[in-house]
Protein backbone atom coordinates (compact mmCIF):
# COMPACT_ATOMS: atom_id res chain seq x y z
CA UNK A 1 0.00 0.00 0.00
CA UNK A 2 3.02 2.27 -0.09
CA UNK A 3 3.49 2.88 3.82
CA UNK A 4 6.46 5.25 5.00
CA UNK A 5 9.09 3.30 6.66
CA UNK A 6 9.02 4.25 10.44
CA UNK A 7 10.79 7.30 10.90
CA UNK A 8 13.84 6.37 12.72
CA UNK A 9 17.53 5.66 11.34
CA UNK A 10 16.24 3.21 8.89
CA UNK A 11 15.09 5.87 6.95
CA UNK A 12 17.63 7.95 4.11
CA UNK A 13 17.23 11.72 4.18
CA UNK A 14 17.63 13.19 1.14
CA UNK A 15 18.50 17.30 1.11
CA UNK A 16 16.64 18.70 -2.71
CA UNK A 17 18.02 21.92 -3.59
CA UNK A 18 15.65 23.90 -6.04
CA UNK A 19 15.13 27.46 -6.46
CA UNK A 20 11.67 26.81 -8.43
CA UNK A 21 8.96 26.22 -5.84
CA UNK A 22 6.91 23.89 -8.00
CA UNK A 23 9.88 21.40 -8.96
CA UNK A 24 10.72 21.28 -4.93
CA UNK A 25 7.14 20.53 -4.26
CA UNK A 26 7.32 17.75 -7.04
CA UNK A 27 10.85 16.30 -6.24
CA UNK A 28 9.39 16.15 -2.62
CA UNK A 29 6.71 14.14 -3.39
CA UNK A 30 8.53 12.00 -5.66
CA UNK A 31 10.94 11.04 -3.05
CA UNK A 32 8.11 10.37 -0.03
CA UNK A 33 6.12 8.44 -2.36
CA UNK A 34 9.63 6.18 -2.58
CA UNK A 35 10.18 6.66 1.52
CA UNK A 36 12.89 9.42 1.66
CA UNK A 37 12.74 11.23 4.56
CA UNK A 38 13.16 14.95 2.86
CA UNK A 39 14.36 18.48 3.56
CA UNK A 40 13.96 20.72 0.45
CA UNK A 41 15.70 23.99 0.19
CA UNK A 42 15.84 26.85 -2.45
CA UNK A 43 19.41 27.36 -2.82
CA UNK A 44 22.98 26.08 -2.49
CA UNK A 45 23.82 28.68 0.08
CA UNK A 46 20.67 27.42 1.99
CA UNK A 47 21.76 24.15 1.13
CA UNK A 48 25.40 24.57 2.95
CA UNK A 49 23.87 26.23 5.80
CA UNK A 50 21.43 23.32 6.13
CA UNK A 51 24.57 21.24 6.22
CA UNK A 52 26.67 23.31 8.80
CA UNK A 53 29.15 24.30 6.40
CA UNK A 54 29.85 27.52 6.30
CA UNK A 55 30.01 28.91 3.00
CA UNK A 56 33.48 29.73 3.36
CA UNK A 57 34.37 26.71 4.79
CA UNK A 58 34.66 24.41 1.52
CA UNK A 59 36.55 26.81 -0.10
CA UNK A 60 40.12 25.38 0.57
CA UNK A 61 42.03 28.99 0.43
CA UNK A 62 39.92 31.16 2.63
CA UNK A 63 39.39 28.03 4.97
CA UNK A 64 43.43 28.88 6.71
CA UNK A 65 42.49 32.71 7.21
CA UNK A 66 39.54 31.95 8.65
CA UNK A 67 40.24 29.15 11.08
CA UNK A 68 41.84 31.62 13.46
CA UNK A 69 38.69 33.93 13.31
CA UNK A 70 36.39 31.66 13.33
CA UNK A 71 35.33 30.08 16.89
CA UNK A 72 33.55 27.23 14.91
CA UNK A 73 36.02 24.33 14.05
CA UNK A 74 35.85 22.63 10.89
CA UNK A 75 35.92 19.16 12.24
CA UNK A 76 34.26 16.19 10.72
CA UNK A 77 31.71 14.90 13.51
CA UNK A 78 30.36 18.10 14.54
CA UNK A 79 29.70 19.00 10.65
CA UNK A 80 28.06 15.46 10.51
CA UNK A 81 25.50 15.90 13.27
CA UNK A 82 24.97 19.70 12.11
CA UNK A 83 24.13 17.95 8.88
CA UNK A 84 21.30 16.02 10.35
CA UNK A 85 22.45 12.80 8.73
CA UNK A 86 21.91 13.69 4.71
CA UNK A 87 22.44 10.77 3.16
CA UNK A 88 22.16 12.09 -0.49
CA UNK A 89 21.72 15.45 -2.19
CA UNK A 90 19.76 16.26 -5.01
CA UNK A 91 19.91 19.40 -6.87
CA UNK A 92 18.55 21.53 -9.73
CA UNK A 93 21.50 22.64 -12.20
CA UNK A 94 20.25 26.03 -12.85
CA UNK A 95 19.45 28.25 -9.88
CA UNK A 96 20.90 31.75 -9.63
CA UNK A 97 23.67 32.77 -7.36
CA UNK A 98 25.38 29.19 -6.68
CA UNK A 99 24.57 26.84 -9.40
CA UNK A 100 24.15 22.82 -8.86
CA UNK A 101 27.35 22.40 -10.60
CA UNK A 102 28.91 25.11 -8.20
CA UNK A 103 27.24 23.72 -4.95
CA UNK A 104 28.59 19.78 -6.28
CA UNK A 105 31.86 21.37 -6.35
CA UNK A 106 31.87 22.57 -3.07
CA UNK A 107 30.25 19.13 -1.16
CA UNK A 108 33.24 17.61 -3.25
CA UNK A 109 35.68 19.80 -1.77
CA UNK A 110 34.62 19.30 2.06
CA UNK A 111 36.28 16.86 3.94
CA UNK A 112 32.81 15.98 6.22
CA UNK A 113 30.62 15.73 3.20
CA UNK A 114 32.85 14.74 0.22
CA UNK A 115 31.41 11.21 0.55
CA UNK A 116 27.29 12.17 0.13
CA UNK A 117 26.15 11.13 -2.93
CA UNK A 118 25.41 14.04 -5.35
CA UNK A 119 22.37 14.14 -7.97
CA UNK A 120 22.45 17.10 -10.65
CA UNK A 121 18.88 17.75 -12.31
CA UNK A 122 18.13 19.92 -15.62
CA UNK A 123 15.64 20.62 -17.70
CA UNK A 124 18.07 20.82 -20.49
CA UNK A 125 19.56 18.35 -22.18
CA UNK A 126 23.19 19.16 -23.01
CA UNK A 127 26.04 16.40 -23.07
CA UNK A 128 29.36 18.99 -22.22
CA UNK A 129 27.46 19.53 -19.09
CA UNK A 130 26.61 16.39 -17.78
CA UNK A 131 30.08 15.05 -18.86
CA UNK A 132 31.34 17.50 -16.72
CA UNK A 133 28.54 16.80 -13.75
CA UNK A 134 29.93 13.22 -13.39
CA UNK A 135 33.01 13.18 -14.21
CA UNK A 136 33.43 16.16 -11.00
CA UNK A 137 31.80 13.54 -8.51
CA UNK A 138 28.09 13.69 -9.39
CA UNK A 139 26.50 10.17 -9.23
CA UNK A 140 23.31 10.76 -11.29
CA UNK A 141 22.19 13.37 -13.86
CA UNK A 142 18.41 13.49 -14.20
CA UNK A 143 16.58 15.39 -16.69
CA UNK A 144 13.78 17.32 -15.57
CA UNK A 145 11.21 16.31 -15.02
CA UNK A 146 12.01 13.92 -13.04
CA UNK A 147 9.82 10.90 -12.76
CA UNK A 148 9.35 8.23 -9.98
CA UNK A 149 11.78 5.64 -12.24
CA UNK A 150 14.49 8.49 -11.84
CA UNK A 151 13.87 8.24 -8.06
CA UNK A 152 14.05 4.74 -8.15
CA UNK A 153 17.34 4.81 -9.08
CA UNK A 154 19.04 6.53 -5.94
CA UNK A 155 18.77 3.88 -3.69
CA UNK A 156 21.50 1.88 -5.04
CA UNK A 157 23.67 4.82 -4.49
CA UNK A 158 22.21 5.13 -0.74
CA UNK A 159 22.98 1.56 -0.33
CA UNK A 160 26.24 1.89 -0.87
CA UNK A 161 26.89 4.84 1.82
CA UNK A 162 24.54 3.13 4.74
CA UNK A 163 26.98 -0.41 4.32
CA UNK A 164 29.91 2.36 4.96
CA UNK A 165 28.25 4.13 7.76
CA UNK A 166 27.17 0.47 9.41
CA UNK A 167 30.30 0.70 12.02
CA UNK A 168 29.77 4.34 12.90
CA UNK A 169 26.85 5.71 14.88
CA UNK A 170 24.51 4.49 13.32
CA UNK A 171 22.28 1.75 15.44
CA UNK A 172 20.25 0.61 12.31
CA UNK A 173 21.24 -2.72 10.17
CA UNK A 174 20.45 -3.84 6.58
CA UNK A 175 18.25 -6.76 8.63
CA UNK A 176 16.07 -4.22 10.13
CA UNK A 177 15.92 -2.21 6.84
CA UNK A 178 14.61 -5.31 4.72
CA UNK A 179 11.96 -6.55 7.61
CA UNK A 180 10.30 -2.77 8.50
CA UNK A 181 8.63 -2.70 4.63
CA UNK A 182 6.32 -5.72 5.01
CA UNK B 1 -25.89 13.34 -12.70
CA UNK B 2 -25.18 10.57 -10.69
CA UNK B 3 -21.63 10.25 -9.86
CA UNK B 4 -20.91 7.66 -12.65
CA UNK B 5 -22.08 9.73 -15.31
CA UNK B 6 -19.81 12.48 -13.69
CA UNK B 7 -16.84 10.52 -14.04
CA UNK B 8 -17.56 9.59 -17.26
CA UNK B 9 -17.93 12.75 -18.66
CA UNK B 10 -14.23 13.55 -16.67
CA UNK B 11 -12.91 11.15 -17.64
CA UNK B 12 -13.66 12.08 -21.30
CA UNK B 13 -13.03 16.18 -21.01
CA UNK B 14 -9.47 14.66 -19.13
CA UNK B 15 -8.75 12.31 -22.50
CA UNK B 16 -9.75 15.61 -25.21
CA UNK B 17 -6.95 17.90 -23.31
CA UNK B 18 -4.53 14.93 -23.60
CA UNK B 19 -5.44 14.71 -27.38
CA UNK B 20 -5.79 18.43 -28.24
CA UNK B 21 -2.04 18.58 -26.68
CA UNK B 22 -3.01 20.85 -23.80
CA UNK B 23 -1.53 17.84 -21.28
CA UNK B 24 0.88 15.56 -22.10
CA UNK B 25 2.30 12.34 -19.94
CA UNK B 26 3.99 14.79 -16.97
CA UNK B 27 0.04 15.22 -16.04
CA UNK B 28 -0.45 12.07 -15.86
CA UNK B 29 2.31 11.58 -13.44
CA UNK B 30 0.98 14.41 -11.17
CA UNK B 31 -1.88 12.39 -10.69
CA UNK B 32 0.30 9.65 -10.00
CA UNK B 33 1.51 10.91 -7.30
CA UNK B 34 -1.95 11.83 -5.86
CA UNK B 35 -3.24 9.23 -3.14
CA UNK B 36 -5.13 9.30 0.18
CA UNK B 37 -2.40 10.88 2.16
CA UNK B 38 -2.04 13.75 -0.09
CA UNK B 39 -5.55 14.04 -1.80
CA UNK B 40 -5.14 17.38 -2.58
CA UNK B 41 -1.38 17.05 -4.55
CA UNK B 42 -2.81 17.92 -8.14
CA UNK B 43 -4.47 20.64 -6.87
CA UNK B 44 -1.77 22.24 -5.01
CA UNK B 45 0.51 21.89 -7.86
CA UNK B 46 -1.76 23.00 -10.38
CA UNK B 47 -2.18 25.86 -7.98
CA UNK B 48 1.18 27.02 -7.56
CA UNK B 49 1.69 27.09 -11.82
CA UNK B 50 -0.84 29.48 -11.97
CA UNK B 51 0.74 32.00 -9.87
CA UNK B 52 4.20 31.33 -10.42
CA UNK B 53 3.00 31.78 -14.03
CA UNK B 54 0.54 34.89 -13.57
CA UNK B 55 3.88 36.66 -12.02
CA UNK B 56 6.29 35.42 -15.01
CA UNK B 57 3.57 36.80 -17.43
CA UNK B 58 3.44 39.94 -15.69
CA UNK B 59 7.53 39.94 -15.43
CA UNK B 60 8.16 39.59 -19.00
CA UNK B 61 5.26 41.98 -20.36
CA UNK B 62 7.16 44.79 -18.51
CA UNK B 63 10.68 43.30 -19.21
CA UNK B 64 9.46 43.71 -22.64
CA UNK B 65 7.97 46.83 -22.61
CA UNK B 66 11.24 48.32 -21.94
CA UNK B 67 12.98 51.23 -24.60
CA UNK B 68 16.10 48.79 -24.29
CA UNK B 69 14.80 45.13 -23.76
CA UNK B 70 17.31 43.60 -21.20
CA UNK B 71 17.04 40.42 -23.10
CA UNK B 72 18.90 37.91 -21.00
CA UNK B 73 16.05 39.03 -18.01
CA UNK B 74 13.36 38.15 -20.53
CA UNK B 75 14.92 34.68 -21.23
CA UNK B 76 15.54 34.23 -17.80
CA UNK B 77 11.83 34.54 -17.01
CA UNK B 78 10.76 32.15 -20.55
CA UNK B 79 13.20 29.09 -18.89
CA UNK B 80 11.61 29.69 -15.49
CA UNK B 81 8.27 29.25 -17.43
CA UNK B 82 9.33 26.70 -19.68
CA UNK B 83 10.39 24.54 -16.30
CA UNK B 84 7.40 24.64 -14.29
CA UNK B 85 4.78 24.19 -17.23
CA UNK B 86 6.73 20.98 -18.08
CA UNK B 87 7.01 19.64 -14.87
CA UNK B 88 2.76 20.37 -14.75
CA UNK B 89 3.11 18.69 -18.23
CA UNK B 90 1.35 21.80 -19.65
CA UNK B 91 3.08 20.63 -23.45
CA UNK B 92 1.42 23.82 -24.97
CA UNK B 93 2.99 26.51 -23.19
CA UNK B 94 6.00 24.84 -22.29
CA UNK B 95 6.50 23.99 -26.55
CA UNK B 96 5.50 28.26 -26.95
CA UNK B 97 8.11 29.23 -24.30
CA UNK B 98 10.72 26.91 -26.19
CA UNK B 99 10.20 29.03 -29.65
CA UNK B 100 9.95 32.41 -27.35
CA UNK B 101 13.74 31.30 -26.23
CA UNK B 102 15.01 30.73 -29.82
CA UNK B 103 13.70 34.64 -30.55
CA UNK B 104 15.31 35.65 -27.35
CA UNK B 105 18.65 34.56 -28.61
CA UNK B 106 18.48 36.59 -32.17
CA UNK B 107 17.12 39.94 -30.09
CA UNK B 108 14.39 39.94 -32.36
CA UNK B 109 11.82 42.42 -30.69
CA UNK B 110 8.98 41.78 -32.51
CA UNK B 111 9.02 37.98 -32.54
CA UNK B 112 9.29 37.90 -28.87
CA UNK B 113 6.29 40.24 -28.36
CA UNK B 114 4.56 38.20 -30.65
CA UNK B 115 5.55 34.98 -28.68
CA UNK B 116 4.51 36.79 -25.72
CA UNK B 117 1.52 36.72 -26.47
CA UNK B 118 1.06 33.54 -27.46
CA UNK B 119 2.27 32.31 -24.58
CA UNK B 120 0.08 34.68 -22.75
CA UNK B 121 -2.77 32.33 -25.27
CA UNK B 122 -1.73 29.16 -24.23
CA UNK B 123 -1.91 29.96 -20.39
CA UNK B 124 -4.99 31.03 -20.58
CA UNK B 125 -6.45 28.66 -22.44
CA UNK B 126 -5.05 25.62 -20.14
CA UNK B 127 -5.95 27.51 -17.22
CA UNK B 128 -9.52 27.59 -18.40
CA UNK B 129 -9.23 23.65 -19.17
CA UNK B 130 -7.63 22.72 -15.85
CA UNK B 131 -10.20 24.56 -14.11
CA UNK B 132 -12.91 23.33 -15.43
CA UNK B 133 -11.61 19.52 -15.18
CA UNK B 134 -10.46 19.65 -11.74
CA UNK B 135 -14.21 21.98 -11.02
CA UNK B 136 -15.66 18.24 -12.20
CA UNK B 137 -13.27 16.43 -10.12
CA UNK B 138 -15.05 18.71 -7.13
CA UNK B 139 -18.13 18.19 -7.90
CA UNK B 140 -17.32 13.63 -7.79
CA UNK B 141 -15.95 14.18 -4.61
CA UNK B 142 -18.87 16.60 -3.22
CA UNK B 143 -21.36 13.54 -4.31
CA UNK B 144 -19.89 10.83 -2.55
CA UNK B 145 -17.43 9.76 -6.20
CA UNK B 146 -13.79 8.69 -6.56
CA UNK B 147 -12.04 10.27 -9.04
CA UNK B 148 -10.75 7.91 -11.70
CA UNK B 149 -7.40 7.90 -12.97
CA UNK B 150 -6.54 7.73 -16.67
CA UNK B 151 -3.87 4.61 -17.46
CA UNK B 152 -0.48 5.63 -18.10
CA UNK B 153 -0.93 3.57 -21.29
CA UNK B 154 -3.71 6.01 -22.57
CA UNK B 155 -0.55 8.47 -23.33
CA UNK B 156 1.22 5.98 -25.39
CA UNK B 157 -1.58 5.02 -27.26
CA UNK B 158 -1.75 8.55 -28.17
CA UNK B 159 1.54 9.39 -28.95
CA UNK B 160 4.71 7.39 -29.20
CA UNK B 161 7.04 9.82 -27.81
CA UNK B 162 8.31 9.44 -24.32
CA UNK B 163 7.21 12.51 -22.14
CA UNK B 164 10.95 14.31 -21.87
CA UNK B 165 12.31 15.84 -25.05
Amino acid sequence: MGMAIDRDDTQFHVLAVDDSLIDRKLIERLLKTSSFQVTAVDSGSKALEFLGLNNNDADDEEEYEQRDSNTESVSSDEDQDLGLGVNLIITDYCMPGMTGYDLLKKIKKSSSFKDIPVVIMSSENIPSRINRCLEDGAEEFFLKPVQLSDVNKLRPHLMKGRSKDIDSSHKTTSTRLITSGN
Amino acid sequence: MEVGQMQRRLVDYTKSLFMEGFLDAQFLQLQQLQDESNPDFVVEVVSLFFDDSEKLLNDLTMALDQPNVDFKKVDAHVHQLKGSSSSIGAQRVKNACIAFRSFCEEHNIDATLRCLQQVKQEYYLVKNKLETMLRLEQQIVAAGGSIPMIELGFWRTINMKGGKE
